[in-house]
């Protein structure tokens, strides 16, 4: 368990206020024109050592992501932008940052941004968070009165600004490239890849994105050592994580704990156990609704870090923890996954805007018990077609939670299903899968 | 990407009132000179606010105008992005999450509270004519699940009762404050208690 004084998030629940002399008071600011004085290639090497991996829920190492971005300052600007549209189901742990710890955001993007050469940040909120994007504008202003922002920030000798730009509902722009498409005016979806963002990023210059998270850890981790952090949780996978714990536990938060803890210890000692008890546990998904649901078998002895979830054929992503007990239908919680996919994919690729409309049909017919035998192995074929075959990741956050529901819960989706289907009449018809609908007028 | 209905009685002109023009002067400087595209997003948000929280294609043109942008450009970001409302929505307007963690945690009782109360269907205006409702997708607040957001403010740790208190007030016009309906402090892990015979945080 994180012992008090290594939690990095003092005030995640606002109990000591999120104004900036309330912050300074618990070290935010402290030594920034020291630390900026080390030089970059100090910064970077010291990220590194501690090894950070991005927050955002694919786990890029964030010392290695820096140092992607070219070393002088060529004819075009630097960009860095902060990812903030937290969209994904099951987490909300920017949001807290946002609201109650704005400063260690703040600070985390004058270093980041003087690590890459950026003068210019622009944090990316999601239209939804209003409110936290005033809260984050006046910690903002609060910090150009201080000077620690602006002309030669912090003493530092660095100029730097900071934008807000808000979204505007789309899940899809929390993708990097679709997020600067966004900033840039147009519609977000995703640009191929590569050149990669690091290269030729928003108005075409190079730009580094990291998530909220990742960045409001930086300044902490550099007071403090990287060696500091990699100490904490388990090789290759360190330091402290904010886990969003919901669903049916007795009191969902969120809390600040260290990488690798056991998902059971997580669950029991912070979130007051699951409804019911452990042996009422029907599933978890460890990290936001992308990520493949785990069964109980699983849940017992699993650890929440990267590498321990991927062995297991899940994943940490944005360490969203959603809790399913035995009172809850499995089917309709994924159907209800699958149709947010069908909601939010972006239509650019094919195999993506037809393939999530089909999982959700799909799963929809096997709720409400009109599927057949054939639609299992059908789903199981739309989500390998899915998979690998679009532009951004989002493909496989669609297609994986429904495989994972069908590599644990096989036997619930053959007992709802029958061998006849319901219209016996042109069975044949290999493109014509949705062949319930014909019943409908609306077909 | 979803389906938006544009409405079908649309106002003429539109122009930015002076007090949005200041802003947007301002917004502009936020990005560089020759991609002042990027700064259609805000706008829309402008125009939206002016317009009684719906953005009429009048306002598309004017901003195509403004930022020198094609217009159908500017419908493109309008009807794409889910939080530009192209038909008027209620003074009202709640948004009720029901995705799975909300789901799970009773998001279904809300929708049926939000029928019953408001209107059978989405997007439509109540008898009074002061509120409307939809289903939304993950709004970001799991751990504060069911909640809902009403404008531009979160309810939070809802019940059947405490939400049938929301839409009583605001059918009355005088809305309850937003935040967690069981008192707790943000995202906090609380102490058991029974509410409606069930075991909640």
């Amino acid at each position: 368990m994180l012992k008090k004084e290594d939690k990095i998030f003092k005030n995640l629940y606002n109990e000591f206020g999120w104004e900036i002399e309330n912050s300074i008071k618990r070290d935010d600011w402290k030594d920034t024109k020291n630390i900026i004085s080390k030089g970059r290639d100090w910064i970077i090497s010291e990220i590194k050592l501690s090894e950070l991996r991005g927050r955002g829920g694919a786990g890029f190492s964030t010392g290695l992501k820096w140092s992607f971005a070219p070393k002088e300052v060529g004819s075009r600007p630097h960009y860095l932008v902060i990812n903030a549209d937290e969209s994904e189901p099951g987490t909300c742990k920017d949001r807290d940052i946002l609201r109650f710890e704005p400063q260690k955001l703040i600070e985390g993007c004058l270093i980041a941004g003087f690590a890459v050469n950026a003068h210019v940040c622009y944090i990316y909120i999601r239209g939804e968070y209003f409110n936290e994007g005033k809260r984050l504008q006046e910690a903002i202003d609060q910090a150009y009165e201080k000077g620690f922002l602006g002309k030669n920030a912090c003493s530092s000798g660095w100029d730097f600004d900071i934008h807000i730009h808000y979204g505007a509902g789309a899940y899809i722009c929390g993708e990097e490239t679709a997020l600067l498409e966004s900033i840039e005016g147009n519609k977000g979806q995703p640009r191929l890849k590569p050149p990669f963002p690091a290269l030729v990023g928003l108005y075409g210059c190079p730009t580094i994105v990291n998530n909220v998270e990742t960045i409001a850890v930086v300044p902490t981790i550099l007071r403090r050592g990287g060696k500091w952090f990699a100490s904490i949780g388990k090789p290759k996978n360190t330091g402290t994580k904010i886990f969003c714990i919901s669903g049916n536990v007795n009191s969902p938060c969120n809390v600040e704990e260290e990488m690798g803890i056991p998902l059971k210890e997580l669950i029991e000692k912070h979130a007051g156990g699951v409804i019911g008890g452990w042996d009422n546990l029907q599933a978890v998904i460890p990290g936001g609704s992308s990520m493949p649901l785990l069964s109980k078998k699983i849940c017992d002895t699993i650890t929440m870090d990267f590498d321990a979830l991927i062995e297991n054929k899940s994943g940490l992503g944005t360490a969203g923890v959603v809790v399913i007990n035995k009172n809850q239908d499995i089917i309709s919680c994924m159907a209800r996954i699958a149709r947010f996919y069908k909601h939010e994919s972006c239509g650019q690729c094919t195999p993506c805007r037809e393939g999530a409309g089909w999982m959700w049909r799909i799963l929809d017919r096997v709720e409400k018990r009109k599927a057949t035998f054939n639609d299992i192995e059908l789903l199981s074929d739309v989500t390998k077609q899915i998979e690998g075959h679009t532009i951004c990741a989002f493909g496989e956050g669609s297609a994986w939670p429904v495989q994972g529901l069908l590599r644990h819960f096989r036997k619930e989706i053959e007992s709802r299903c029958r061998e006849e289907p319901l219209i016996k009449k042109k069975t044949n018809n290999p493109y014509l899968v949705d062949q319930h609908l014909l019943e409908n007028k609306n077909a | 990407m979803s389906l938006k209905k544009v409405h079908g009685e649309q106002p003429k002109e539109f122009k930015f009132s002076s007090e949005n023009l200041k802003k947007a002067e301002e917004i502009l400087k936020k990005y560089p000179e020759k991609n002042k595209k990027s700064a259609v997003m805000p706008f829309l948000y402008l125009a939206q606010r002016q317009n009684n929280n719906w953005i009429p294609l009048a306002a598309m043109k004017y901003i195509a105008n403004f930022l020198s942008m094609p217009y159908i450009s500017v419908y493109e970001v309008a009807s794409f992005y889910s939080m530009y409302n192209l038909a008027p929505v209620g003074k009202h307007f709640i948004q009720v999450c029901t995705t799975t963690p909300c789901l799970i945690r009773g998001a279904d009782k809300i929708v049926k509270l939000c029928k019953e109360k408001i209107s059978p269907k989405e997007n439509e205006l109540s008898k009074a004519g002061n509120c409307s409702w939809m289903e939304v997708e993950c709004l970001g607040a799991c751990v504060s699940a069911p909640m809902i957001q009403i404008n531009d403010d979160y309810y939070e740790d809802l019940d059947e009762k405490s939400t049938k208190d929301i839409l009583d007030s605001l059918i009355k016009d005088k809305p309850l404050k937003p935040g967690s309906y069981r008192g707790r402090a943000n995202t906090s892990p609380e102490k058991k208690q029974t509410i409606n015979g069930e075991n909640h945080a």
